[in-house]
Order: structure tokens, then sequence, then C-alpha cells
């Protein structure tokens, strides 16, 4: 299953429709929303946090949090 | 405040420009900097819209929605769901960032919701063109129903209209909610909740049942329905999920017709930026390189104007001295004010250069790189990437750093956090370091181009921050408290510092140290001064005693002079208090002298050398000011007959100075915060124990 944590450096994904109910309802507020495209724009040297850009947002966000957030990748 | 001034309410996402555009409005100069959660309390101010009509502006903290996650988003809430009639806003601002359009306007729906008047001002309209971004206006006026109006804050541009807005939306008084999310999600339940107390809107009603926060109008029975609604917890997670989805399907729609990007026409420096700032080695090594530099600058550029404070204050004795008629008054100007007072103004040149590196850093947006460098070190202490940044701005003060931690929502890494701020070397340390630095380290270089004086700067901050991360993992492993770790931050665009905000946050800072510390020693001096010239009859027979002493037959006029001098100053009321504590520090390596300034630093660290200055002012009989540095470095400890400020001693100080808890204020603010007084006595107890021992043994082992 893919995730938001398995993206690669760059690469792009699509959260999924299923996704909502895992997605907390602070993220959902700030744009990462079912459909929207995500991409993982850099690993923090611990390789932890992950930064990402979803729907104009520049996030920070915990593996953990993402690793719970399903896409598809394209 | 007027009867009829109009109260208005800046609610936006962090770092929208806010406070830039409170600052506009009211004159005033609140703390602006480029990264979200910079504005933690309330504030108010007043503003003149027209010729007749004023306002009363309140900044707000940011928040991306009306449902709250810290302490700053919740102070948001409490003003929106009128706690207080006398407090609720007539006219909400909205601000929002015309490059993230979207998501701001889910909080301005939100408002909307709420049917209280709103007005929509669209920040940064300055960057447009840059990032290809076009409006249509009216079209957006007419979609959300509102007046809408596009300013930039920082140039100053469009406040005009912002004010005219304010009024023509009061007087209108139009307030008709944006798209009554919950009615299209089930509209039997909420047909029900709305029936409750229909003088509330049904967003409110909505509010109070999920965040359990209810207005004073409310009664008991009311309040006992809407909680019924909450027994269902994963219906209400649904519906609030449901809700947010439905925000953002609406402003979709409406962005559609009135907001395009053009790609093409953006111009991108922030992906090439990051890819260096955060890089896994370069991200480390930029940061540690700025630090350097900090504090290479700290010593470089300072040392000439500092010398020249120090000398002109000595001469300014000098000529007080001559030119005042003798007596108490004078005494008193030239040895209690004058070398207190020289000894905070002396440190002006480094303060502000601290300051105004750490301005500029925050001003750059640099400060949330670090925060997503530092979360997965910080976590395994205890704490959350977030508490980087009360740690880094806490090397000015603990009190706004303290303040800082309000965007953390976990309460257990919040309080660690709080707990170990004050380990951080703040702006009231440097003064005492400098100093001690100077006497004992030489000036040379290390590695060939490295100042040893910054270099032990340098460590004696590492020293600071180290001990608070390692405080805190014991904390962590101690204290017994359950609350989720979560962490989403928002990593804002880089930005040129504005000069202006960076120069107004030096000045209010540097404003703030001078005029806080010179007020403590002011008044401190003149009663160190009346205690150090003044005491029982062993003081007022100091003079015939050591005249008539055989001992003293053989010595020189000036030695006798200086004898008389230091038997008066040990026999004064200060004397007398310092050597009653003398027996507990002088394992340290201090005499009674220096345990009077530690004394007085427990009010603030920072008056120690003025209190040093002054006690050795009135010592020294003779008519010859020398400057504090001199002075310092003259003391002669007389169990050695070698200086005073020697090296183990020197070191003892500093290791004294960087943990022991020496500031009233900051206890005060941690009280506050944690609303009991056991924590802020934990800090006194724990920090100043920590400090005694470890002087203790620095000192016992380089002597
Ligand atoms: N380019 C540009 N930058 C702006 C404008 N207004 C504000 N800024 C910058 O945006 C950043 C954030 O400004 P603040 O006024 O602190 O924002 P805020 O909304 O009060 O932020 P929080 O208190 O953290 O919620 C600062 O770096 C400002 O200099 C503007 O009109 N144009
Ligand atoms: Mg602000």
């Amino acid at each position: 299953m893919n995730t938001i944590a398995s993206l690669g450096i760059g690469e792009i994904g699509y959260i999924s429709e299923g996704a909502l109910e895992h997605i907390p309802l602070k993220l959902l507020e700030m744009g990462c929303l079912p459909g929207a495209e995500v991409e993982l724009i850099q690993i923090a040297p611990l390789k932890d946090p992950i930064y990402i850009c979803v729907n104009g947002s520049h996030l920070a966000i915990r593996k953990e949090t993402a690793s719970q957030i399903q896409i598809l990748k394209s | 405040m007027a009867k009829n001034d109009i109260k208005v309410a800046l609610i936006g996402n962090p770092n929208t420009g806010k406070t830039s555009l409170f600052n506009q409005l009211t004159g005033l100069t609140q703390k602006v900097g480029n990264y979200p959660g910079v504005t933690v309390d309330k504030k108010k101010g007043t503003c003149k819209l027209s010729a007749t009509q004023n306002a009363v502006i309140t900044d707000l903290p940011g928040t991306y929605s009306i449902n709250p996650t810290s302490i700053d988003e919740s102070i948001v809430l409490k003003t929106l769901l009128k706690k207080d009639i006398k407090e609720s806003p007539d006219v909400i601002l909205v601000v929002a960032d015309v490059e993230n359009l979207k998501r701001n306007l889910l909080l301005f729906s939100q408002i909307k919701d709420l049917e209280i008047p709103t007005v929509l001002a669209i920040n940064m309209v300055d960057q447009m063109s840059r990032k290809g971004i076009s409006i249509d206006l009216t079209a957006l006026k007419e979609e959300l129903n509102t007046e809408v109006v596009l300013i930039s804050a920082r140039k100053n541009q469009g406040i005009k209209n912002v004010k005219d807005a304010i009024i023509k939306c009061h007087v209108a008084a139009k307030a008709s909610p944006m798209c009554d999310a919950n009615y299209k999600i089930d509209p039997e339940y909420f047909d029900k909740l709305k029936a409750i107390n229909p003088n509330f809107s049904l967003y409110e009603l909505w509010l109070m049942v999920t965040q359990k926060n209810f207005p004073a109008a409310i009664s008991k029975k009311e309040k006992a329905q809407l909680l019924s609604f909450n027994k269902d917890v994963s219906r209400l997670k649904k519906y609030q999920h449901k809700e947010t989805i439905y925000r953002y399907q609406e402003i979709n729609k409406v962005l559609k017709k009135t907001y395009i990007v053009d790609k093409s026409k953006a111009t991108d420096l922030r992906s090439k930026l990051d890819k260096v700032f955060t890089h896994k080695i370069f991200g480390y090594l930029i940061f540690f390189a700025v630090l350097l530099l900090i504090f290479q600058s700290i010593f470089d550029w300072s040392s000439l104007p500092m010398d020249l404070i120090d000398t002109t204050f000595a001469e300014l004795s000098d000529f007080a001295r001559n030119n005042l008629p003798m007596g108490i008054l004078s005494d008193l100007i030239v040895e209690g004010i004058i070398p207190g007072i020289g000894g905070v103004i002396i440190f002006i040149p480094q303060i502000a250069i601290l300051f105004l590196f750490i301005a500029v850093l925050e001003e750059t947006g640099y400060m949330s790189r670090v925060v997503f460098l530092m979360d997965k070190i910080m976590r395994r202490y205890g704490m959350n990437g977030k508490s980087i940044i009360p740690l880094i701005s806490g090397t000015a003060c603990a009190i706004p750093a303290i303040m800082a931690t309000r965007t953390i929502s976990s309460w257990k890494e919040r309080l660690i956090t709080i707990l170990v701020v004050p380990f951080t070397t703040c702006s009231a340390r440097l003064p005492v370091y400098t100093i001690l630095i100077s006497l004992i380290i030489p000036n040379t270089k290390i590695f060939g181009f490295y100042n040893l004086q910054a270099f032990t700067l340098l460590m004696l901050y590492a020293l600071g921050f180290v001990t608070a991360i390692l405080a805190a993992y014991i904390l962590q492993k101690t204290l017994k408290i359950k609350s989720n770790s979560f962490f989403v931050v928002e990593m804002p665009n880089y930005k040129l510092p504005s000069i202006k905000n960076v120069a107004f946050d030096v000045l209010e800072k540097t404003k703030a140290f001078v005029f806080g510390a010179g007020k403590i020693i002011l008044a401190l001096s003149v009663v160190l001064w009346f205690l150090a010239s003044n005491g029982p009859s062993s003081f007022k027979n100091a003079e015939e005693n050591v005249t008539n002493n055989i001992e003293n037959r053989q010595l020189s006029a000036t030695e006798l002079q200086q004898k008389i001098g230091s038997v008066k100053l040990e026999n004064s009321y200060i004397g007398i208090m310092g050597k009653s504590i003398e027996p507990a520090i002088k394992p340290l390596g201090y005499d009674w002298k220096v345990g009077i300034a530690l004394i007085t630093s427990f009010a603030a660290r920072e008056v120690f050398v003025g209190t040093l200055a002054t006690i050795y002012s009135v010592e020294a009989e003779d008519e010859n000011t020398t400057t504090i540095k001199e002075k310092m470095r003259s003391e002669i400890n007389p169990d050695t007959g070698k200086q005073r400020f020697n090296f183990p001693a020197g070191m003892s100080l500093l290791v004294f100075y960087a943990f022991a808890m020496q500031c009233m204020a900051t206890l005060a603010i941690v009280k506050r915060e944690t609303k009991t007084w056991k924590w802020p006595l934990i800090q006194l107890f724990g920090m100043t124990g920590l400090a005694y021992i470890c002087s203790l043994i620095v000192y016992q082992i380089l002597s």
C-alpha cells in the first residue's frame, strides 16, 4: 500500500478518496484533501520529518502521520 | 475606549501579515516575523478610521481554522464565541495571503458562518506579479458577499481601503453565512441542534458542541442539551471531516471564477534555497556556520564601541567629581549611579548585535527550516521541533521564549520546553560572560582565524543548550504526563528581511533591556551605595582604628587611604551582609563582594557588573576613576595575593551564571503559563542547586 511516507524526493502522488478518515482534521484543514496532489520536497537528515507540498501548502509532517495517508502514485 | 468605537478583530492563518497590518493601522510596533506563531497573545490598539469614527483593533494569534489544537489558537476561538459580550468583535477583519488564498478562505468561510460582519483583506499583493497571480476583485466580492480589499501591509498599500471597508461593513451590519456547510451534511441532525437556541448561529452551536466551550448566554439546560450531541464522538469527527471537504468544494467553485495562477510566470527561488538549507549535510553545516558568525561578530564588532562607552563613563565620573560640590549627593552620583548605569550601557553594542542576528533569522524564514531539521532530535529528548524556536529566541530573553511555547500542542512537550528554556544563554548573561571572558581568556586566535574569546563564548552557549537538552531528557523520563505528540509546521516562503521590521525589533528589544536593567540598577545602586557608605560604630571608627594601628605605621599615605577604604567597606551594612554569606561561597572562589553581586543578580543577572562597579567605586578612596574592566582586573584576593578574577574563580563564576535561575521575571511568567508555583520553584531550586555544585567542582579542580 502506498502512503505519503513511501514517496521519494521529488515524487508526486494523489491522496486516495478512501484516506479521508485517516487524515487528522488539522491536516485536512490545511489542504490535505482526498484527490489532492502531494509532492515530496525533502526528507530531513535523520529520515524524519518530511517536507511536502499539497494544495499550495508547504508543510513539514512526521513520517508517522504521513504513513497513515494513502496515496495513488502517478 | 469610547462607546461607539468599532471593535475589530484581526484573524487569519499564521504568517499572513496580521501583525504587520495591525502596526500600520494602529501605529504600534508589535513583533513581526516570517514564521508561523510569532503572535501568541491578544494585543489591542486604536485606529482612526475616519474623521468621526475610531476603532479598537485586536491583533490575534494566527490559526488555520477555528478548531484549536494549541493554546494560542484557542485564544481565537474564545474571542469568537462571545465569552464576554463587551469583548466580542463587531467586525472581523480576515487577513489572507494572496499566494495561498484557497487555504486562507477555509477559515474565512468558518467565520462567515458565525454570522459576524466580515471584511476580507488579501495581503502581500506586491507578490502577485512575481507569482503570476491575477484576481477578479469585483467578482470575488460578489461571490463571497463581503467587502474584499487588496493590500500590502509591508508596503503600506491599500490601508485606506481597509479602513473604509470596515466602516461600510459595520454600517451595513450584514452578516450572512457563506455556505452553512452543516445543513448540507445532515439537515435533520442540525435542525435539532439549531432548535436548542435560535439566538445563536448554527455554526456557533456546532462549535460549542465540538469544542465544549460555552458562552455566558447559554443556560444550564441548553448546555446539557448541547453536551448530549457530544456523546457520539465518531459521528462528530465524521461530520467535521465532511464539513471541511464541503467548504473546500465551495471555495474551489468561487476561486475558479475569480483567481488565476499562471505557473509559467512564477519564479521559484524557494525550492532552490530549500535544497541547500534542508540538505542532509549542508543543512547542519550552514546552521553551525551561522552560529559561528554570530559569536564572532558579537566580539569583533562590539569591542570598539564598548571600550568607548567604558572610558566615557570613567571620564564622566571624573568630570562629576571635579565639578559637583563635595557632599553626599555627589558621592552618590559618582560612586553609585554613574558606575551602576555604566555597567548596563556598556553592553548595548553586544546586545544589539545579537538581537540584530536573531531578527534577521526570524525575518528570512530560516527558523522554520531549523524546526524541520531539529524535530527528530528534539523529539528524542521529550520536546518538539517547535521547541527550537523558544530555545533560539531565548538567547534574547526567556520571557517571550516561554510565551512562544504556546504553539506546541502537547502539554508534556510544552511543559518540558518551558522548564528548560532558562538554560539557554539569555542576553542578561552576556554582560557577565563577556566581562569575565575578557579577564581570564587571552585575546588570541585559534585555528589561525577564530578569536579564542569568541570561541569561549560559543562554548558557553553550547553548554547552555546541551544542559537544556539533558534536563529535558531527565524530565521526559520522570514526568508522568500523558499527551499526544503531533507535528505539522508550515514552511514559509523565504523573504528578504524588511529593514524597518528588523530595525524596530532591535530597537524595541534593546530599549527593553536598557530600561529594564536600568531601572533595577538605578534603584539598586542607590541602595547599595547607601548600605556601603554607612554602617554601625565599627564603620564610623574605621578611619581612627586604621590610623592608630601600629602595624599600619610604615604604610605610605595612599596605601593608608586604601586600607581605610576597604576596612570601611567591610564594616558597612553591605559589608556585614556580604561577610555573613561568605562562608557559603568561599569554596566556589568568591569573596563577599562578589557575593553581594550574586545576591543582587537574583533580581536580574545583568546587574552583576553594575553592582561590582558600584562596590569597587565606594571602596576606592582615591580620586582616580578607572574603567570597570580595570577595576575588576586590579581587584586582589588577599588570601592568595593574586588577582580576584583569576582563571579558576572566573570559570567557576561563568558556570554559576550558566546554570543558576536568577530571574524573577522568568519565574513569574512560568507561574502564569503553568498556573502553579510548583514548576517555577522546581526551576529555582533545581537550577541554582546545580549551579552551586558545578561551580564548586570547577573551582576545586582548577585551583
Ligand atoms: N511581501 C510582503 N510581505 C509581507 C507583507 N505583509 C507582511 N509581510 C511579511 O510577512 C511575514 C509575516 O508577517 P506578520 O505580520 O508577523 O504575520 P502574522 O500574521 O502576524 O503572523 P503570526 O503572528 O505568526 O500569525 C513578515 O515577514 C512580514 O514582513 C506584504 O504585504 N508583502
Ligand atoms: Mg502576528
